[in-house]
């Protein structure tokens, strides 16, 4: 279609885009339009108010964190970034799903224990399991159940009783788990 | 074993006695007679032959005849299925179905031999609207929604395309059977094998059910065939009537064909709807049972048959309208209604399904001792072969359509298990029978009959070994840990997250705007005292603690190890402590059950929790005192991490142990805020170090279990 052509003129490196990131020209385009429509100062890249906007990454309850894990870099985000953006968010994915290719330990990748581990430690304490536990509970629990929760959590999974869940602690406790069902987004064509 | 086996005979050949006893059409001869002088015309009833005289001692059979033989039935047939389990290796090979469709053909044909006559049949009418509704409210109650919303798309893709596939693929390749065949199949037409074909396509949810229940498959693979199985009731009822009325029509134009079409979205989105009033209407009422316990339960019950009803009334879809009614009423009405009415209503429902899916295959096997059967070989052979074939084909090609858009493909495993296990039953039975009377009848009789057999005989007796041989993946079996549901809960957000982001209203932003309106305005208007919706981490949470508390040997993950620091129980704490368990909890099997399982029902915590729980682990004990030291250490700046100050543990735990509540957190809510002032002072002092820390714990281990000990002395 002739206007799918002229506006993947819009897109700068549309072709090196789509091959670094494995999207189709749809994708591509469709990403592209988000980010505009991101972008209300038209400054030409994200920042994180942008991101703020959003009603819904608000309302999540770990909204704040997925926006300061991507923002974390301190990259001004341009076009390129956010598909690149995308591309992390796929590499949350993959590296999570790469449990299918290993056949070994799960790649529980270093994507999602970033969300927990906001002191980039490597390790994620009881407190930060508190903070992420109090995130998603909210309102509904005590603070003693809070305690409690996170307790037992980090005594299923804290296998040599540092008190912290290691990187690999964390791969382990979650073996069983389906992950690649559930950690995956399909995109509309 | 054997004993049950002889007692069941014993009273199918009392049924028998009842059985010729009676006249022949069952129709009692008239009581009005005067009570003269010894004679009596009715038989069945002796009387003693004085003149005048009182009757000393009479029989009067007709009088109960109805509710008797009835009872007698499901006696049997109750009687068949308790001694199909204790028959040792027999349930491991042969599904439940199987053995109660034998001992219906054994029935049947003694009662056949007896009489001569045929036996009675399983009415349609009788199925219909007795026995069919409570296998499907079962399943509707424990329907597994979350999974069930992420397939919805797939199983209604199955279900309606599939069928409509099934159907008009065996219906015109019956016909093209039938002209080939046209000296003994030469008056079927077109619309009668159209006809067959929509009764003989439709996957039947109760056969479906009794055979994988019984496999544990995975649980995405069970609700993609079990969904299937239910919704295509809306597809098959309006096709059945469609070309019923067709059959009845001089002439048939395009435009009768189109409002088929519109006939399947009404029949099935009203169904949806009548459901949906109903399960609405069931939860609010539920909400004010609160005086009246004991028949909350009965709302459920009532609310559901009538969904059913009505949209039987309204000829929608019945099956569709109860499913909804239930899944819809469940988390309002669990949420409003006493333990012990939740308990209730989980048990009768597995009670009353279980007793209809027996009597519905005792049934089919006595029904198919019939004098009206009609034999055909091409056409019941070619109807088997076309049934598996076009079934098979039409999996494949549709899997390959919707792999495209599911995110988590279905493999070919999984697809041939689908095709596979698409058992015919009961479903297909009742309908042939309503079909209007037509030359070749009995012999639409006669091929139901067989597939059913064939169906559920064959496949349903190899379906087991093959999932076996084909490392389809099974279901797991235990209860995920805690790290697994936090973790799940937190993808689940970050995906909803990034489809935020990115600005695709995928299924969690759906899910989510679901939750918050429910959270909004349904649960407040339907739950009465709305309390806390639990997440589902905390739930898990729950559950764990309470398995811990009632066995202490599971399969489970390690869990709660006691802190390594250094302490041990003392051996004869050991042993007081593991002689108590043994005597006071209850050794129950600590594997989960499905909850949709015909036999047993998920142990339900409810019988529990009027027992105190006399063993606090260790860990939990500290564990409690800690936290309520961080609560307030937390107001003072914080504090760092290793330091844990364990002082009054002996108040906080002895409040917590004599609870009659269940659950640590309840007590330990109570408890919490009452004791951290009280701790302030005290924890307030630095030198808490090692050696008191030790001594404090040694005294509190000591306390906890002097509580313990002391407790095995008042048994």
């Amino acid at each position: 279609m002739g206007s799918s052509s002229s506006s993947r003129n819009k897109i700068p490196n549309a072709q090196e885009l789509m091959r670094q990131t494995g999207f189709s020209s749809a994708h591509l385009l469709r990403l592209h339009d988000r980010f505009e429509s991101l972008d209300r100062d038209n400054r030409g890249y994200l920042s994180p108010d942008d991101f703020e906007a959003l009603g819904g990454l608000a309302m999540n309850p770990i909204g704040g964190r997925i926006i300061e894990a991507f923002f974390s870099s301190g990259i001004p985000w341009t076009f390129p970034p956010l598909s690149g953006f995308w591309l992390i968010s796929v590499q949350l994915t993959e590296t999570e799903t790469k449990k299918e290719h290993s056949k070994s330990s799960p790649a529980a990748g270093p994507g999602s224990s970033n969300l927990y581990d906001l002191d980039r430690d490597g390790k994620i304490s009881r407190e930060e399991l508190l903070q992420v536990l109090r995130a998603m509970l909210g309102l509904q629990v005590t603070e003693e159940q809070l305690q409690s929760i996170a307790e037992r959590a980090i005594q299923e999974a804290d296998l040599d009783k540092d008190d912290a869940i290691s990187f690999d602690e964390f791969k382990k406790s979650l073996e069983k788990m389906d992950i690649d069902t559930k950690m995956s987004v399909s995109f509309l064509k | 074993m054997t004993a049950l086996w002889t007692l069941s005979l014993l009273l199918s050949a009392s049924l028998l006695g009842c059985l010729a006893v009676t006249s022949p059409d069952g129709s009692p001869l008239p009581h009005n007679l005067p009570p003269s002088l010894g004679t009596n015309s009715s038989d069945g009833s002796l009387s003693v032959d004085l003149p005048m005289a009182l009757r000393v001692f009479s029989m009067d059979y007709h009088h109960v005849q109805a509710p008797f033989e009835i009872v007698l039935w499901i006696m049997l047939a109750s009687l068949a299925k308790l001694g199909f389990h204790w028959s040792g290796r027999v349930p491991a090979v042969v599904p439940e179905s199987c053995v109660l469709i034998m001992v219906g053909l054994l029935v049947g044909g003694v009662i056949y031999g007896v009489r001569h006559s045929a036996p009675p049949t399983l009415s349609a009418d009788a199925f219909f609207l007795f026995l069919l509704p409570p296998i499907v409210l079962d399943a509707g109650y424990f329907l597994p929604g979350r999974l069930f919303f992420e397939n919805l798309g797939t199983i209604l893709w199955y279900a309606v395309l599939g069928t409509l596939w099934n159907v008009l693929g065996i219906g015109l390749s019956l016909y093209g059977v039938c002209l080939l065949a046209q000296s003994s199949l030469g008056d079927v037409s077109l619309l009668h094998c159209l006809l067959f074909g929509s009764l003989i396509a439709a996957v039947d949810p109760v056969a479906v059910l009794s055979v994988f229940q019984e496999m544990q498959v995975n649980e995405q693979l069970h609700i993609l065939v079990f969904g299937e199985s239910l919704l295509n009731d809306a597809v098959t009822v309006v096709l059945y009537k469609l070309f019923e009325s067709f059959l009845r029509l001089p002439s048939v134009s395009g435009l009768d064909v189109l409002l088929g079409g519109c006939r399947v979205v009404v029949v099935g989105i009203g169904g949806l709807c009548v459901g949906l009033f109903f399960g609405l209407l069931a939860a609010l009422t539920s909400r004010f049972t609160s005086r009246a316990q004991v028949i909350a339960p009965l709302f459920v019950f009532l609310y559901s048959y009538l969904s059913y009803l009505t949209s039987e009334m309204l000829h929608l879809s019945g099956i569709m309208a109860i499913v909804t009614c239930a899944a819809t009423m469940k988390q309002y009405v669990e949420a409003n209604v006493s333990e012990r009415s939740k308990t209730s209503i989980q048990y009768f429902l597995k009670m009353w399904s279980s007793v209809s899916e027996t009597l519905i295959f005792t049934f089919l096997g006595v029904s198919t001792i019939q004098d009206i059967h009609m034999w055909s070989w091409p056409f019941v052979c070619s109807t088997l072969l076309l049934c598996l074939i076009w079934r098979a084909t039409g999996v494949l090609l549709l899997t390959a359509f919707v792999n495209k858009l599911r995110r988590n493909a279905v493999t070919f495993r999984d697809q041939f298990i689908i095709a596979y296990g698409g058992l015919r039953g009961a479903i297909c039975f009742s309908l042939v029978f309503l079909i209007d009377d037509f030359p070749k009848k009995r012999l639409f009789i006669t091929t139901t009959i067989v597939v059913i057999l064939f169906t559920v005989f064959v496949q349903g007796m190899t379906i087991k070994p093959l999932v076996e041989l084909l490392y389809v993946k099974r279901k797991k079996r235990a209860l995920p840990t805690l790290s697994e549901e936090i973790h799940s809960r937190l993808i689940d957000h970050l995906v909803a997250g990034i489809e935020d982001v990115v600005g695709y209203w995928g299924q969690h932003y759906w899910k989510d705007k679901f939750e918050q309106f429910n959270k909004k305005y349904l649960r407040r208007f339907l739950i009465r005292n709305d309390r806390q919706a639990s997440s589902s981490i905390l739930r898990v949470y729950q559950e764990l603690e309470r398995r811990e508390q009632r066995g202490v040997e599971e399969e489970a993950p390690p869990i709660v190890d006691p802190r390594s620091q250094g302490r041990s129980l003392l051996p004869e704490e050991m042993e007081s402590i593991r002689r108590i368990l043994s005597r006071n909890l209850q050794n129950f099997n600590n594997k989960q059950t499905p909850a949709y399982s015909r036999h047993t029902l998920h142990q339900d915590t409810s019988v529990d929790r009027t027992r105190k729980p006399l063993y606090r682990h260790q860990s939990l004990g500290e564990r409690y005192s800690y936290n309520t030291i961080t609560h307030f250490q937390g107001e003072d700046g914080g504090l760092s991490e290793p330091q844990r100050v364990r002082t009054g543990l002996s108040r906080s735990h002895t409040v917590c142990s004599i609870s009659p509540r269940s659950t640590l957190l309840d007590s330990s809510d109570s408890a919490g805020p009452a004791q951290t002032r009280s701790m302030d002072p005290k924890a307030a002092r630095e030198d808490l170090v090692s050696p008191k820390h030790q001594e404090t714990v040694e005294r509190a281990a000591r306390k906890h279990l002097s509580f313990v000990l002391e407790n095995e002395k008042q048994q």
